[in-house]
């Protein structure tokens, strides 16, 4: 008679296999790459050692401190935005009482989300040419008569953002729209039968509740954020150089790369921004209890 | 192999070929590029990109058969990295029925053009003698003015000089013109441009190319046959003449290539053959046999002036040797550093500092000494 094996240990081994695949990715695509930059941050082009002279030499590049500038503007309008306009959507995107409603404001919502990265630009830049942008009317009355003057560098970080907000923020409605889901239904109505409001609700129930989301939100849109690189890619393409190939830091890793022929210097911009992530992601983590378990 | 032939497309072209030598394989054998910059990088380097032509490649028959200084920008201390496609000096573009209607003589001289410009702005106001909406505006004026803001001595020293006389002199010029509205800031291939100004261009420095891009072409300013005429380059008082120039393409073989002889077959044709050179090519051909006789040829279409032939000659032969070509785009720091101020209304004279300053800052990155 064989003996049966324990369900336990057969979970065990499905979930090996599950994670197998993710895992021989992340170490081809994720561990590998960031190995191999860390290894030429810290070495010269002739392949010696030569500790942080890398992270020096790129730090007093003129064209550093205004990338740093740029993309940590563009990040933080980015995140907030994110943060306090997807959950206060999603809050009340669920508390629509119309059966048919919130199913077509959430699809809606995530429509823009399917037009990926480079073509959602481009479709942004008939949005951002007065002269045929749908929404002129909204550039005349903030002064903006020719597409020059519409990416002019104070702007960028704002159109960035709304750029991205505009495709990403969708998805992430949707996904808060499930951890509401998730609150279980007692609790809301025990909240309701003790005469909280909606405000109330959101405020000491639902917010609490989403803080798990919201950290991970944060977590995930922040090293998107940093590593901003296709839409100033594409709109300096379209604006004959207005928007420099160098304005973001991805932008000026890529350029010591490829135009400089300098990998050791892309490499140590690389470390510089996974050192900024990684930090920030931990904070997110800690303080929205991210691997607590419930 | 594509790459964009924008304002970094030098860059773009050197980008994909670092790739290339970082993976050691996937070298294109032949590239066409729309820079005329791209030697300074493509010579350079452990193994360089550029195949050299004139150490026993071509014949140098062949290659003295090329407008004289047409291959200046692709020689490297003596050495030839690649053939011109095509010569593309500014010309000072004028219509001819404009002129004779308002009773105005076409200017000689930069001090005349100044004071056309003004007069027009009040005269007949919405008609323009320029623009500076694209990111070759300082190779059309600057270059044409003799300001030197992009000097390469050797192949490592850079210099620009905002504060030189004729720098300050160009852009004074340009600022007062703007300020008139007889210069316009609308890039030359946008719709505003087409739409604002078609049939209102009474003068248009620029290169020989934008004979078929803009005059002689029904989706931009279809001018009218025999109206236009490419002036000769302007000089300022008591100087000679001289031309700026605005691209031109190169082609280059690579060092790489299995297919050497037939890559020679291939640059040969296409740079010199009547076939491609005079019977097809839009531009101002680099070859000099294949060039006289494209000229020759768009004169018997009497589209332009009777004069087209030897202005665009002559001009050909006046492009200012005092503007070097570096390894980096030009194009790319003025689009950057001077076309966003200009937009927001700030004078060119008050951005000539950061313009520098700009130059300087990418020659350096780029390895060159700033002197």
């Amino acid at each position: 008679m064989s003996r049966k094996e324990p369900l336990a240990a057969k979970q065990m081994r499905m979930s090996y296999l599950f994670v197998f695949g993710y895992v021989l990715f992340l170490a081809a695509f994720g561990v590998a790459p960031t190995v191999y930059a860390l290894y030429l941050s810290v070495m010269s082009g002739s392949g010696k050692f030569v500790w942080f002279r890398n992270f020096n030499r790129v730090r007093h590049d003129f064209r550093f401190m205004p990338d740093v500038i740029h993309v940590g503007t563009f990040v933080l309008i980015w995140l907030v935005a994110l943060l306090v306009l997807v959950t206060v959507l999603a809050i009340i995107v669920h508390s629509l009482g119309q059966r048919w409603l919130s199913p077509s404001v959430r699809f809606i919502y995530y429509i823009p989300g399917a037009v990926a990265g480079a073509s959602s630009v481009v479709l942004w830049l008939f949005v951002l040419n007065p002269t045929v942008s749908p929404v002129s009317g909204v550039l005349h009355a903030f002064g903006l008569k020719t597409f020059v003057q519409t990416i002019s560098p104070a702007h960028l970080p704002v159109i960035f953002a709304i750029i991205a907000f505009w495709s990403g923020a969708g998805g992430w409605i949707v996904v808060m729209y499930g951890a509401l889901n998730s609150i279980p239904s007692e609790i809301m109505e025990a909240a309701r039968v003790d005469g909280a409001g909606a405000v109330r609700t959101a405020l000491h129930i639902q917010l609490p509740m989403m803080r798990k989301w919201i950290s991970y939100m944060a977590v995930i849109s922040l090293a998107a954020g940093t590593q901003l690189f296709v839409e100033p890619t594409v709109l300096s393409q379209a604006s004959q150089g207005v928007v420099p190939i160098d304005y973001s830091l991805n932008q000026l890793a890529y350029q010591y790369a490829f135009k400089q022929t300098d990998n050791n210097g892309a490499a140590a911009i690389a470390v510089m921004l996974l050192v900024v992530c990684v930090v920030l992601s931990a904070f997110f983590v800690i303080k929205g209890g991210l691997f607590e378990r419930d | 192999m594509t790459y964009d032939g924008g304002a970094n497309g030098s860059g773009s072209f050197q980008t994909k070929i670092t790739a290339d030598d970082q993976a050691g394989s996937g070298w294109p054998d032949v590239v066409w590029s729309t820079q005329n910059n791209d030697a300074s990088w493509a010579s350079q380097g452990k193994t360089p990109f550029a195949a050299p032509l004139n150490k026993g490649y071509f014949e140098q028959s062949f290659l003295d058969g090329f407008t004289p200084g047409a291959l200046a920008p692709v020689t490297i201390n003596g050495t030839v990295y690649g053939l011109r496609n095509d010569l593309a000096a500014t010309v000072t573009w004028y219509d001819t029925s404009l002129m004779t209607k308002f009773g105005y003589t076409p200017p000689k001289k930069w001090e005349d053009y100044l004071a056309l410009g003004q007069k027009v702005a009040k005269e007949h106001p919405g008609y323009i003698v320029g623009d500076v909406g694209d990111p070759w505006a300082p190779e059309v004026y600057f270059w044409g003015a003799k300001a030197p803001m992009n000097t390469v001595t050797g192949t490592t020293g850079f210099s620009a000089n905002a504060a030189d006389p004729k720098s300050v002199q160009m852009a004074t010029l340009l600022d007062t013109l703007i300020k008139a509205g007889s210069i316009s800031q609308d890039s030359v291939f946008g719709a505003d441009f087409i739409k604002k100004y078609t049939g209102k261009v009474l003068m248009l420095p620029g290169p020989v190319w934008y004979s078929g891009a803009l005059f002689q072409n029904n989706k931009s300013l279809n001018s009218k046959a025999g109206t236009i005429d490419p002036g000769l380059p302007l000089s300022w008082s008591g100087d000679t003449p001289a031309a700026g120039n605005v691209g031109g393409g190169t082609w280059f073989v690579s060092q790489h290539s299995k297919n050497l002889a037939a890559a020679k077959t291939f640059m040969e044709f296409v740079t010199s053959a009547d076939d491609y050179q005079v019977d097809l090519a839009p531009g101002l051909p680099a070859y000099k046999s294949a060039g006289d006789k494209w000229l020759a040829k768009q004169a018997t279409s009497n589209f332009f002036t009777p004069d087209f032939a030897s202005n665009i000659s002559t001009a050909a032969g006046q492009v200012w040797t005092g503007w070097g070509y570096p390894n980096f785009s030009q194009e790319a720091v003025w689009a950057k550093a001077v076309t966003p101020g200009l937009a927001a209304g700030k004078s060119l004279v008050s951005l000539l500092p950061s313009w520098q300053k700009a130059l300087d800052n990418q020659a350096t990155v780029n390895g060159y000494t700033v002197n």
